[in-house]
């Protein structure tokens, strides 16, 4: 039978709402991502750091590891620490087994919906260039393994407050708990991985001899299940955790110590 | 429950069109019901392929309402009736005739994937050792009734009429269930890469989403199997791991 036109079929679902969600929700992070990692201001506020920010290679802030911009930087690239570290999430996410099929429907039409008719008949999928590069997933993901370490430490440091004496103590305030609920919302998208339950167990036919790595693969399957809730989930969560630095660092909110 | 309105497409070898037909629905009836008495009160030579009636035969597969779904596992009372109800035959197969199509392609497809090749026996007698939780995952492979659902909704069947190069979901699941059996020995990722282009999928879940087994295509068989290929063609580091390591037997893959 005759292939469809785009946009043709007889289901009588709304089946393009997903789309429009996806593609409103992506472009409006994309765009205030691509912002907030501009300004180069407003992004630590006391002992937060944005996460769009983290970790700070170079800055202006007390949290940059080197110190100030270095002198190598080139003069007609603007500076920000944000610019450094921002293109690693970026790549995890980018080539996310979820987010592909996502943007693929919602950006790409290919498929606009399961049963919808397409826009072009011609097709390459990921066996040829460029699409074949989405197989550094793997190598995405090892990467922001390690950034989820330095979020962690993030989140830690979030509960040590500076005291006029110029000592630290222990306290809690709502910014703590905003870095804490973001960097698990993080850990889970990124144990659930599909590479991640690739490498630490999905690889073996013969599981049961490696008790340890079984551990993992079940772990990594039961996040898994739900990789497309913690996917959205955290990306929302990395948005709202520098919107609230951000609010607070211009004043425009104060940070509520509970402890 | 009142008369309702089917719109059924009629014809033969892909020509022909939409008819309209009303007949009574009483409670507890599926769509393969309704056709049936379709078939009975107005259309004795309406074509239907059906067995079962028990969603474990894979024969009634159609598109009701534009989803590929089982008409014996499409309850009436789940459809809307403000609008006339929509069957078709599959879309990406060859039509024969109404609602039947040839589905012989797979099959086709099915012979060319390389058999079960288990490692030799464990014990004396000829047998062999498993454990449980390592047959865990494959076991959900084999809940496949083979309605081709999945091969119907997948675009690059259904849109792209990639069949000579692609072998489809339906597959990936089966030649997952044999890849991951911890008794088997062969090595079908080359097949995979090549010569069933598992490349051309692009992860758009619609084969899990009509599943009516609820096997978890997408997440459960075609992306370990495309990591699999990676491991295999595309990732520098397992290949340099793999040089100094040698590779391990595949029975043991790790």
């Amino acid at each position: 039978m005759e292939p469809r036109g785009f946009g043709e079929t007889l289901r009588r679902d709304a089946w393009w709402v997903p789309n429009v969600f996806i593609v409103t929700i992506l472009t409006s992070f994309l765009v205030y991502a691509t912002w907030a990692a501009f300004q180069n201001a407003h992004y630590t506020h006391g002992p937060y750091l944005s996460p769009f920010y983290s970790p700070e290679l170079w800055g202006d802030s007390p949290h940059a590891w080197f110190g100030p911009k270095p002198g190598w930087w080139p003069v007609w690239l603007p500076f920000s620490p944000a610019l450094i570290i921002l293109p690693i999430p970026a790549l995890f996410r980018f080539t996310c087994y979820y987010y592909r099929g996502s943007y693929y429907k919602a950006f790409w039409a290919d498929p606009p919906g399961c049963a919808v008719g397409e826009p072009r008949r011609s097709y390459l999928g990921e066996r040829y260039f460029p699409l074949v590069l989405q197989n550094v997933h793997r190598y995405g993901l090892l990467l922001a393994f390690i950034f989820l370490i330095f979020l962690w430490h993030d989140a830690w440091k979030g509960f040590w407050f500076a005291t006029p004496g110029g000592q630290t103590t222990f306290g809690i305030g709502v910014g703590s708990i905003v870095l804490v609920a973001n960097v698990v919302l993080l850990t889970g998208y990124t144990i659930g991985c599909h590479s991640m339950r690739h490498v630490v167990g999905g690889m073996l036919n013969r599981i049961s001899g490696s008790p340890v790595r079984k551990l993992a693969y079940d772990c990594s399957s039961v996040c898994n299940r739900s990789h497309m809730n913690w996917a959205w989930a955290s990306l929302f969560s990395v948005a709202l955790t520098d919107v609230y630095v951000r609010l607070c660092s211009m004043g425009v909110i104060t940070d509520l110590r509970i402890l | 429950m009142p008369n309702t309105q089917f719109r059924i497409w009629r014809g033969e070898r892909g020509n022909g069109g939409f008819r309209d037909y009303t007949t009574e629905v009483t409670e507890g009836m599926v769509v393969l019901d309704a056709m049936h008495q379709i078939q009975a009160e107005h259309a004795n030579d309406m074509a239907i392929r059906w067995n079962c009636k028990a969603g474990k035969c894979g024969s009634c597969s159609a598109e009701i309402n534009g989803s590929p779904r089982l008409m014996c596992m499409t309850r009436m009372d789940e459809l809307p009736t403000d609008k006339p109800i929509t069957v078709e035959p599959m879309r990406a197969f060859p039509h024969v005739r109404d609602l039947v199509t040839d589905v012989s392609w797979n099959f086709e497809v099915k012979k060319k994937i390389r058999k079960f090749r288990p490692r030799t026996p464990d014990a004396p007698d000829g047998t062999w050792r498993m454990q449980q939780v390592d047959v865990d995952r494959v076991q959900e492979f084999r809940k496949c009734i083979e309605c081709f659902l999945c091969q119907d909704v997948c675009h690059v069947l259904r849109d792209h009429h990639k069949h000579d190069e692609f072998i489809g979901p339906r597959f990936f699941v089966y030649s997952a269930a044999l890849e991951m059996h911890p008794l088997d020995t062969e090595d079908r990722l080359a097949d995979l890469k090549e010569d069933q282009a598992i490349g051309y999928c692009n992860i758009t879940k619609c084969c899990t989403k009509v599943c009516p087994e609820h096997i978890t295509i997408t997440d459960n068989a075609i992306i370990p199997l495309k990591e699999r290929v990676v491991d295999e063609f595309y990732d520098p580091v397992v290949k340099l791991v793999r040089l100094f390591r040698g590779k391990s037997a595949k029975g043991t893959r790790g």
